[in-house]
């Protein structure tokens, strides 16, 4: 583990936006020459019952029948998930290879939450989608477990929220904050953002302290070479004026930091970072 | 940390628990009816601590699905206390099991359950099941030959309706048992004991009170010698059910909590009016077998077993005993391992003979923790002589320097000794002896002073002694040295092997 190439990791699930997840992971790898690595993990339900027989009595050898009979139900329902992962895998990677990638899989039993921390050290970037197959279709809510993942993992972060264009506009919001120092550094130094056009937007009501913060974090991002800087000062709700710039701008990805509030914060107050991936249009990479 | 669960140990299997509840609640009662006959006292006490144990484990317990409520197990225990001092003394000493059992949880007691092997668990459940079937016998005999009939009847129903098409698997064949034995009682006039002959039923429900106890050094004397074994049982039942569910379902728990969780349920129970109990491995089962997963299913086992005694105890009184006992006979006949008759043969006549005396033990005493006690003494007797065989001491004699090296292979500790001592030569006249020990285990101060032993007698014979590798042998008797978990330090430990 310790010497190995940090790699990209895209996470499916057969969801309908596991096509756009590949496609986006595909055009990190490229740009940053990091390995791409796919994820399927099988989703066990121990908490429920395949089978439920009510007759209420227990026999001879009652305790090695049970046994037996739920883990033949157990092993066939296991098997099935495990194919059509593979399945699922499969398709991946005929898809990623047409691009010139040659992917590695990987299939794990239990919750993604788990899977993916255990794989963390080996994590450059991960890729996953807003939505599984549990919330299809739903256009108000976020993955049940996008928040859990994200709180879990110390590592970038990108939201697929919609199928793949190539990204040329990005927008870096910004607001002085040290997940958001944190996140100017990261895009200054990563080639992924080499050649793009980077609006660097900052939403506060006071115009001076949004000049001042503006300016240092130009600053910093001019030190990249390749990257061209717009800066722009916007006055309001930071979520609902982000959201609005990203339309009128055509901003194809947009970058943050997440989550700096501690649990008690958002519960209280709701947390920015759900705001946004609730209602952005298009990817959203978190910067942790 | 009691309190907390995640939402899907409540709500992930709504449907599967709600019913798997509702069947357990149906073969609570009459088990909890029948140990409060064991124990002897009236039929609420075993109700009430149903409940309450159920209703408690349900929220805090740490194996969801598990089902905990009076057992008899734990009814057998308190016989002679009740018989003694009567009911307040029994619900004191509820009180004082749940006290112990806490304790436990906090001193992580739980983990002691490692020293538990296989063949003591299944000692231990073939005990209860026999236990449980004995138990029955009071009420099969010097009895008229209705009350046989009856319960073969019932025993008939309970293992043949689930082969009626349809309502087969839909109706929980032990209430089919009940139902139609009471309404045969009834119809036909019958001249049997009932479960109202048995003493009061619960008419309200379960009220706070306070054991009216002396609260003296005297009621101590009295109720610890009945606590400690009750603790001892409750935890070792509670435990050994929570890993047959953690097989059947192929998921962990938390077994301190469940100690935990335990003693505030007895003691729950025993300010509740109701008597210690413990996890019960037949209801468990049955909770499993009916999809029951989840807290819920514990919790409505016990909410709907109260709601249908206090509400049916006019009709619950004339149920016949017969129609209980076929209940229990089913019981004890899931609780037995059958397997482990089967496998009498396969097993090492060691593994026989721990099973065996902890089932002869318990039947002989009726307590299940002086069984679990003997068995696991005698595990422990039978891996140290097999572990004792593990040593062995070759010589060779070098001509030229006229020396006798002796090369100790293997474990050397209280049972290898005496072994160990009498390898050595020592009518052999030689002017010196080399005691090579690089690759032997010296594992307590037994080891230890039999080499002392072997040192001091060759050089009362004349020889210069020289010991090789004593440092790496003798590196074993320190209690704690953690190698668990560094392959490295095994490897320097225990190589060579």
């Amino acid at each position: 583990m310790t010497k190995q190439q940090a790699q990209v990791l895209a996470c499916i699930d057969g969801a309908a936006l596991t096509e756009a997840v590949c496609d986006y992971a595909s055009w990190i790898s490229q740009k940053t020459e990091a390995p791409l690595k796919l994820l399927h993990t099988i989703n066990h339900h121990p908490e429920t019952s395949i089978k439920s027989d009510l007759s209420g009595n227990i026999g001879l050898g009652a305790q090695e029948h049970l046994l037996e009979e739920i883990t033949n139900l157990e092993q066939q329902q296991s098997k099935l998930k495990l194919q059509q992962g593979k399945q699922l895998l499969q398709a991946a990677t005929e898809h990623i290879e047409k691009k010139g990638i040659i992917p590695t899989h990987s299939q794990r039993h239990g919750d993604l939450i788990e899977a993916v921390i255990d794989l963390e050290d080996s994590v450059r970037v991960l890729v996953l989608g807003l939505r599984g197959q549990v919330h299809e279709n739903q256009d108000n809510k976020i993955g049940a477990k996008l928040e859990a993942v994200i709180r879990s993992i110390h590592r970038p972060i990108l939201i697929v929220n919609a199928s793949f264009k190539t990204p040329e506009r990005i927008m870096l919001a910004y607001d002085g904050s040290e997940a958001a120092d944190k996140a100017v550094d990261m895009v200054a130094s990563s080639p992924l953002y080499q050649g793009l056009i980077c609006h660097l937007v900052c939403v506060n009501n006071n115009q001076e302290t949004a000049s001042k913060l503006l300016e240092q974090a130009t600053i910093r991002l001019k030190s990249a070479k390749n990257i061209e800087v717009i800066s722009v000062k916007l006055k309001g709700k930071a979520d609902l004026e982000l959201c609005a710039y990203q339309q009128q701008h055509n901003i194809d990805l947009t970058v943050m930091g997440a989550f700096s509030h501690t649990r008690i914060h958002d519960m209280l107050l709701g947390s920015f970072t759900h705001k946004m991936l609730v209602n952005i249009k298009k990817p959203l990479l978190l910067l942790r | 940390m009691l309190l907390l669960s995640k939402q899907q140990d409540w709500l992930g299997n709504i449907r599967g628990d709600v019913l798997a509840g509702t069947v357990v609640a149906l073969a609570l009662i009459p088990e909890a009816i029948a140990f409060s006959i064991i124990a002897g006292v009236d039929p609420k006490v075993g109700l009430y601590a149903s409940f309450c144990i159920a209703f408690i484990t349900a929220i805090i317990g740490g194996r969801p699905g598990m089902i905990s409520a009076a057992t008899g197990a734990m009814a057998l225990l308190m016989v002679t206390l009740v018989k003694d001092h009567g009911l307040q003394y029994l619900l004191a000493a509820t009180l004082l099991t749940g006290l112990i059992q806490i304790i436990s949880g906090y001193l992580k007691l739980g983990s002691l359950m490692s020293f538990v092997s296989r063949s003591v668990v299944t000692g231990f459940v073939n005990a209860l099941a026999i236990l449980i079937f004995m138990a029955q016998l009071p009420e099969l005999t010097n009895v008229t030959w209705e009350v046989y009939a009856m319960t073969a009847a019932g025993l008939g129903f309970i293992y043949l309706f689930p082969y009626v098409p349809v309502i087969g698997k839909v109706l929980p064949s032990p209430l089919v048992c009940i139902v139609v034995l009471t309404a045969v009682a009834m119809y036909l006039n019958l001249d049997i004991r009932t479960v109202g002959d048995m003493g009061e039923l619960p008419d309200t429900l379960p009220i706070f009170l306070w054991p009216e106890v002396p609260l003296t050094w005297e009621t101590l004397q009295i109720i610890l010698p009945y606590s400690i074994p009750l603790a001892v049982v409750g935890l070792l039942e509670s435990l050994m059910t929570a890993t047959i569910v953690d097989d059947l379902t192929d998921t962990g728990s938390d077994k301190n909590r469940e100690c935990k969780a335990q003693g505030i349920a007895n003691i729950g129970a025993g300010l509740m009016g109701g008597m210690a109990g413990c996890a019960m491995i037949g209801q468990s089962i049955i909770n499993i077998k009916s999809g029951g997963r989840g807290r819920l299913s514990t919790m409505v086992a016990g909410v709907f077993l109260l709601i249908m005694v206090v509400f049916l105890d006019e009709w619950i009184k004339k149920i016949p005993m017969a129609a209980l006992v076929a209940v229990m006979i089913m019981v004890s006949i899931g609780t037995f391992s059958w397997e482990s008759i089967i496998h009498l043969k396969q097993h090492p006549l060691s593994a026989n003979i721990i099973m065996l005396s902890t089932v002869t033990t318990v039947v002989w005493t009726h307590n299940l923790a002086l069984g679990v006690f003997v068995g696991v003494l005698l595990a422990a007797l039978f891996f140290a002589n097999k572990i004792s065989h593990f040593m062995y001491v070759g010589s060779v004699m070098d001509e030229v320097t006229g020396t006798r090296i002796y090369h100790v292979h293997g474990q050397v500790f209280f049972n290898s000794a005496d072994r160990f001592v009498s390898n050595f030569d020592f009518k052999e006249a030689v002017d010196k002896v080399t005691i090579d020990l690089t690759h032997a285990h010296f594992w307590d101060i037994s080891a230890v002073s039999a080499l002392d032993k072997v040192v001091i007698k060759f050089r009362r014979e004349g020889a210069e002694v020289e010991l090789i590798g004593h440092n790496e042998a003798s590196s074993t008797i320190i209690d704690r040295f953690g190698v668990h978990d560094n392959p490295e330090e095994i490897e320097k430990v225990m190589g060579g092997h």
